[in-house]
């Protein structure tokens, strides 16, 4: 299981600016970032090299920050690769919170993201199904 | 009860003591004090009563009246007898300035000792005052009355909220004295500095400057571990110490032997029957510096009917909900902040910390309710804000008969007050979005 950072933002020129440059400033390198908004206020969630430096950081910087445990999962660069994944966890009947994916420059595969409601039983499933499951130190290093 | 002998007095006795003093004031208001004469002239109403019920046919006294005669036009005595001034907030224009004899001064702090009395507070007791010290009446008027119980009095005024906590921890802090919403970031700021408030000797809070509600007193109680109470008062008449709740938390009792308590219809100004809300009027029986014939204070209340378990014989006001000049129209609803206070305490996952917004769309006015999302919320799925925020806007709805657009800001985004909150923003002169 992997640790995500989420920044409830007020929809405000430059705020989004602020939060990254705090991060920058303590020297934390992001791998994802995502944006889910509404029409006044969004959340940023972040996946990044050192989470609870960043989350010092941010705190500091006078943002709020909750860290929420994802499922990180290793999905083929191939058609139906992540149809694959999600079958898998239809299969155990949990629901999908939301999901993102970034991409591991020069590989052959993707980066997967997932909120589940039920984290342990889909880790399960997803391994037995022989699908890759990347700890945390797979996801927070650089891939480069 | 500090002064049992009057708190707990005989109705009819009190009733004829407060008509011997009333005589009295009209009296010597008449004589000294121009504003009275002309208003009594011009009226063509003697400055006498036959009974109580004589008062409600003579003049009302209002803060532009007070405005007119600033500074000292108002003042019955002449300034040699003054031993000291405040002044009122400002908060809603130009200051008022009010003047204290010595006899005053010291029936305001019998009226605090009953106050803090009234809270459970005696002379063991150790007052943190965090009210302002200054022209603001708060800080020394809690600090006289602390001081005639026999407690120990703190003074140390507002602000620098990381050292109230300290000292509230080092010098052993049983009851604190401030406003409701300075209570509560009292308490949010121990909670930062590690020190938890239940863990400290505090265990009573006379709050007051400033309406607030049932629900805001749970959360501070809870917070902090005490017992909490509710002061009302107000620099025209006199300073905190004009009304007390007692333990019972069931209105406050207003100090009659000193105050005649009126509530009338803020359209018509005629008095109510007891138990409806109106416009709280008071007049001064005892003031010898400034005393006030009907004074209009723009606070909504009304009388609470029935005797107190607790003994006292004072009548009591409900907690005032809101003034006249707070109130808002809203599509046609009378809406005080102090109903939107209540309805977010009672919610989880809110903070009580809110703000309404007032700006123009188009020609419309638009209103927006601003909300702070509690510290203790997982906002990482963006379903879980909108539940929240959905709670919000129907419970408004359902509480305020009018439907207002919530929005849900930062944790800790809206300014905090070490004095009187700031909840209404009104932006409508300032451009449209």
């Amino acid at each position: 299981m992997v640790m995500q950072l989420t920044v409830f933002l007020e929809n405000s020129p430059g705020r989004l600016a602020g939060l990254t440059r705090a991060l920058g400033n303590a020297g934390v390198n992001m791998r994802a970032l995502m944006v889910a908004d509404t029409a006044e206020f969004g959340v940023v969630r972040i996946i990044c090299d050192r989470p609870e430096v960043a989350r010092g950081a941010l705190e500091g910087a006078g943002f709020s920050v909750s860290v929420t445990t994802v499922i990180a999962v290793e999905v083929p660069d191939r058609p139906g690769g992540l149809a694959d994944v999600l079958e898998v966890i239809g299969s155990v009947d949990a629901n999908v919170e939301y999901a993102y994916c970034f991409v591991e420059p020069g590989g052959n595969s993707a980066i997967d993201i997932f909120r589940v409601d039920d984290a342990r039983t889909v880790t399960d499933a997803l391994r037995a199904a022989g699908i890759r499951v990347l700890g945390e130190d797979e996801v927070y290093a650089s891939g480069s | 009860m500090f002064q049992p002998e009057v708190e707990s007095m005989v109705r009819a006795e009190l009733d004829s003591l407060q008509l011997e003093r009333l005589n009295a004031l009209l009296e010597r208001a008449y004589a000294n004090v121009p504003t009275y004469r002309e208003k009594f002239d011009s009226a063509g109403t003697r400055p006498h009563v036959d009974d109580l019920a004589g008062l409600a046919g003579l003049p009302f006294t209002v803060k532009d009246d007070l405005r007119a005669a600033y500074p000292y036009g108002m003042f019955a005595v002449p300034l040699h007898d003054i031993v000291r001034v405040h002044s009122s907030s400002g908060t809603t224009g130009q200051i008022t300035v009010v003047g204290y004899t010595e006899g005053d001064i010291s029936r305001w702090a019998d009226m605090m000792a009953r106050t803090i009395a009234c809270a459970g507070g005696t002379a063991d007791d150790v007052v943190q005052i965090a009210y302002g010290y200054g022209l603001f009446t708060g800080g020394l008027g809690v600090h006289y009355g602390a001081e005639r119980l026999g407690a120990t009095a703190i003074p140390i005024s507002g602000g620098n909220t990381k050292r109230q906590v300290q000292v509230m921890k080092d010098f052993g802090t049983t009851i604190l004295a401030c406003t409701p919403s300075y209570a509560v970031l009292i308490g949010e700021t121990a909670m930062e500095m590690g020190i938890d408030p239940h863990d400290l000797p505090l265990r009573a809070g006379v709050f007051g400057a400033e309406p607030w509600s049932d629900n805001m007193r749970t959360q501070i109680e809870e917070m902090l571990g005490i017992t909490a109470i509710d002061i009302y008062g107000l620099s025209e008449v006199l300073g905190p110490g004009v009304a007390s709740e007692c333990l019972e938390k069931h209105g406050l009792h207003v100090n009659e032997d000193h105050f005649i308590i009126e509530i009338v219809d803020p359209e018509t100004l005629l008095p109510v029957p007891d138990g409806e809300q109106g416009e709280v009027v008071f007049t001064t029986l005892t003031k010898e510096g400034i005393p006030v014939i009907r004074y209009r204070t723009r606070d909504i209340s009304r009388i609470i009917p029935g005797e107190c378990q607790c003994g006292r014989t004072f009548r009591r006001m409900e907690r005032v909900t809101g003034r006249t000049d707070d109130m808002l129209i809203i599509r046609g609803v009378n809406v005080f902040p102090s109903q939107i206070e209540q309805v977010l305490a009672g919610i989880p996952g809110v903070a009580p910390h809110y703000q309404v917004v007032l700006s123009k769309r188009g020609s419309m006015d638009h209103v927006e309710v601003h909300v702070e999302v509690g510290p203790e919320v997982a906002f990482d799925e963006i379903k879980t804000l909108e539940r929240l925020r959905n709670r919000v806007a129907s419970e408004i709805a359902s509480t305020l008969a009018v439907s207002l657009d919530v929005k849900l800001v930062e944790p800790k985004s809206i300014q905090r007050s070490e004095g009187k909150a700031k909840r209404v923003v009104d932006l409508r002169n300032e451009g449209s979005e």
